[in-house]
């Protein structure tokens, strides 16, 4: 279990967080550029030393001010991907790996990291400088290297927004992997919602250097505590498996059961990201009707006030928010419990390959 | 031809007056000597002696800057604090100092009767009118440039890569050794070579601090100097062969920069 807790002032901009995340999982903080992400990471690290603060990772205990325990960086056993990556240029890449494993001869060393580079598909790129590497084998060689130490915990900083779109869904699917794999805890911030929802188990919104809401993905889309976090989660998210149809859509049967339609292609993982203002909801026994082409039973889990609006959080069985009126809310009766038809165009559903 | 307007030729003007004027001089010393003289100038007594003299002090003084010099410059480039600026400042200021100054500067602090004069002589050390003493001057005058190069070569290093030598496990001893030292190569060697060829054309510190004795305290420019008066082609010889020395050094070190590793500090 990591444990952090900091308060801490940096320039004109003050941070207070209380978090926690367990082995294996993942815990994803999103918010906007200069919300203090990075700092809660680089607090954990060691490379900034908050007035206030508490980090214990297990048993180690690595930061306590109340204590006078300041570990440096060194000595807390972190595997941190940077934003950049932060490839030593000088080093090959089986170099870059290989510099945290320390008292061994040269050939184990390179063994080592040779099987760590295998692990992440980019073995054949051993011998080449950082800089003559793409983005995404970057990305690869970096994680490798945090995973070098075997940490005790990963801190991930925006690990794929250096990436273009193309790389980015396959570099996700392999880093979601390596997560659940390395069975430690891990810390990731991004300024992309659906980033933190598709790989953290949970995901806190974090703005002006504090976490304000803390839940799963499809909690956060469907309850939003504020508008700023309603507005921040924006796209719903739906994993399903996608297979072009002859009508010149892509249909898409989701994970846990329902189908829907989409004109984006897609074959394959995907994930589907829908806003919920593009989501009507009709009475659970109204016939489909219009020239939406989406429609999936679901029922109502919450209704939030979102200043105007109203979130009403679904199950599809997959968890789903619709955006809609506070007197659509009264004309259907909508409560927690209730039964409805979520209706929306194949043109609002957008498909990611996972 | 197509017209380029004045502009580009008023840029190609300035570039060759400014080349005219810096190279005429050196050409004239190689044109006005004749390899025949040049070898004989060799053959002459003391001149070896001050070219062995200039290379072994000069020597000196640059490796006790790199390694007193590298981690001060460190320290300068990856921390802020109070006065730093000012000590900055400070440690530029020979720089700027005529070298006459700096030899009169050098005689009050450390000559017979300097401020640590006595604790130079308790310590049995001889400094003036002695090859320590040019080794000395020679330090004093040329590790302002080699400070002022490494200083912006760490400067310009991306930190996260420092950073992340210590979340990989590095202390910052090591993170120093194995990340900052090398990726800042390029930078420190170009300032090595900046520092090595102020210290071989070191003349008024070195004269008024050490003094001019052959074998002892005379180096190659003050070589140069006393023959001037007596034995032109002599000085004019001595001179072209600390030139070729010199662009040779400048030219071998360029080289090594380009090989320490091929990605250069700008990634």
């Amino acid at each position: 279990m990591l444990r952090v807790e900091a308060r801490a002032q940096l320039g004109a901009f003050s941070l207070e967080v209380a978090l926690e995340t367990a082995p294996g999982r993942c815990l994803a903080l999103a918010g906007p550029s200069g919300a203090g992400k990075t700092s809660v990471l680089r607090v954990v690290a060691g490379l900034v030393h908050p007035e206030q603060g508490r980090v214990s990772c297990g048993e180690e205990l690595w930061l306590d001010t109340a204590a006078g325990v300041d570990l440096p960086p060194e000595r807390r056993r972190c595997g941190y991907v940077f934003q950049e990556y932060a490839l030593f240029p000088h080093l090959r890449a089986w170099q870059n790996v290989a510099y945290p494993l320390r008292g061994l001869a040269r050939p184990e060393r390179r063994r080592r990291a040779l099987e760590l580079l295998e692990r992440f598909g980019v073995a054949h790129l051993a011998d080449a400088r950082p800089r003559t590497l793409s983005g995404g084998e970057r990305q690869r060689v970096s994680v490798a290297r945090a995973l070098a130490r075997r940490p005790a915990a990963l801190l991930l900083d925006e690990p794929l927004s250096a990436l273009d779109a193309r790389t980015r869904a396959s570099a996700g699917r392999a880093l979601a992997a390596v997560l659940r794999e390395t069975g430690v805890p891990a810390l990731l911030v991004t300024h992309d919602f659906t980033e933190a929802a598709l790989l953290g188990d949970r995901v806190g919104v974090i703005d002006g250097g504090r976490v304000v809401q803390e839940g799963s993905a499809a909690e956060l889309a469907a309850s939003p505590a504020s508008s700023f976090v309603a507005d921040f989660t924006g796209a719903v998210v739906l994993t399903g498996t996608a297979r072009p149809g002859t009508d010149g859509l892509t249909h898409v049967v989701l994970d846990g059961g329902g189908s829907v339609s989409s004109t984006d292609s897609g074959d394959g993982p995907v994930a589907v990201s829908i806003y919920p203002w593009e989501i009507s909801l009709a009475p659970g026994d109204a016939l489909p009707s219009g020239s939406a082409q989406n429609h999936l039973p679901v029922e109502v889990i919450s209704v939030t006030a979102v200043g105007n609006r109203i979130r009403v959080g679904l199950a599809a069985p997959q968890p789903l928010s619709a955006e809609i009126t506070d007197a659509s809310v009264h004309q259907l009766a909508l409560e927690p419990g209730a039964r409805a038809i979520a209706t929306w165009k194949a043109t609002a559903t957008r498909l990611v390959s996972r | 031809m197509r017209n380029r307007g004045w502009f580009p030729v008023g840029l190609v003007a300035a570039l060759t007056v400014i080349l005219c004027f810096l190279t005429l001089p050196i050409v004239a010393i190689f044109v006005d000597t004749g390899p025949l003289d040049l070898l004989s100038s060799l053959g002459e007594d003391g001149a070896l002696e001050a070219l062995r003299l200039s290379l072994t002090c000069s020597a000196i003084a640059v490796g006790l800057i790199v390694v007193v010099g590298t981690p001060a410059a460190y320290l300068l480039a990856t921390r802020r604090f109070r006065g730093r600026a000012a000590l900055v400042t400070l440690i530029e200021l020979p720089l700027v100092l005529p070298p006459a100054v700096a030899g009169i500067g050098l005689l009050a602090a450390l000559g017979p009767n300097g401020v640590l004069g006595g604790v130079v002589e308790d310590a049995g050390i001889e400094l003036v009118l002695t090859t320590a003493g040019v080794i000395l001057a020679l330090t004093f005058v040329a590790a302002p440039f080699y400070l002022r190069q490494a200083q912006s070569a760490f400067e310009a290093l991306d930190r996260t890569w420092l950073e992340a030598s210590r979340t990989l496990g590095a202390t910052e001893a090591r993170t120093f050794l194995r990340v900052a030292i090398p990726t800042a190569g390029p930078g420190l060697i170009s300032g090595l070579a900046l520092a090595w060829g102020r210290a071989l054309g070191e003349f008024g510190a070195t004269l008024m601090f050490a003094g001019s004795f052959r074998g002892v305290t005379q180096t190659a420019p003050l070589a140069i100097y006393e023959r001037f008066s007596t034995d032109f082609t002599g000085a004019l010889a001595l001179s072209a062969v600390l030139v070729a020395v010199s662009a040779a050094l400048l030219l071998s070190v360029k080289l090594l920069s380009g090989s320490v590793w091929l990605g250069g500090a700008a990634r």
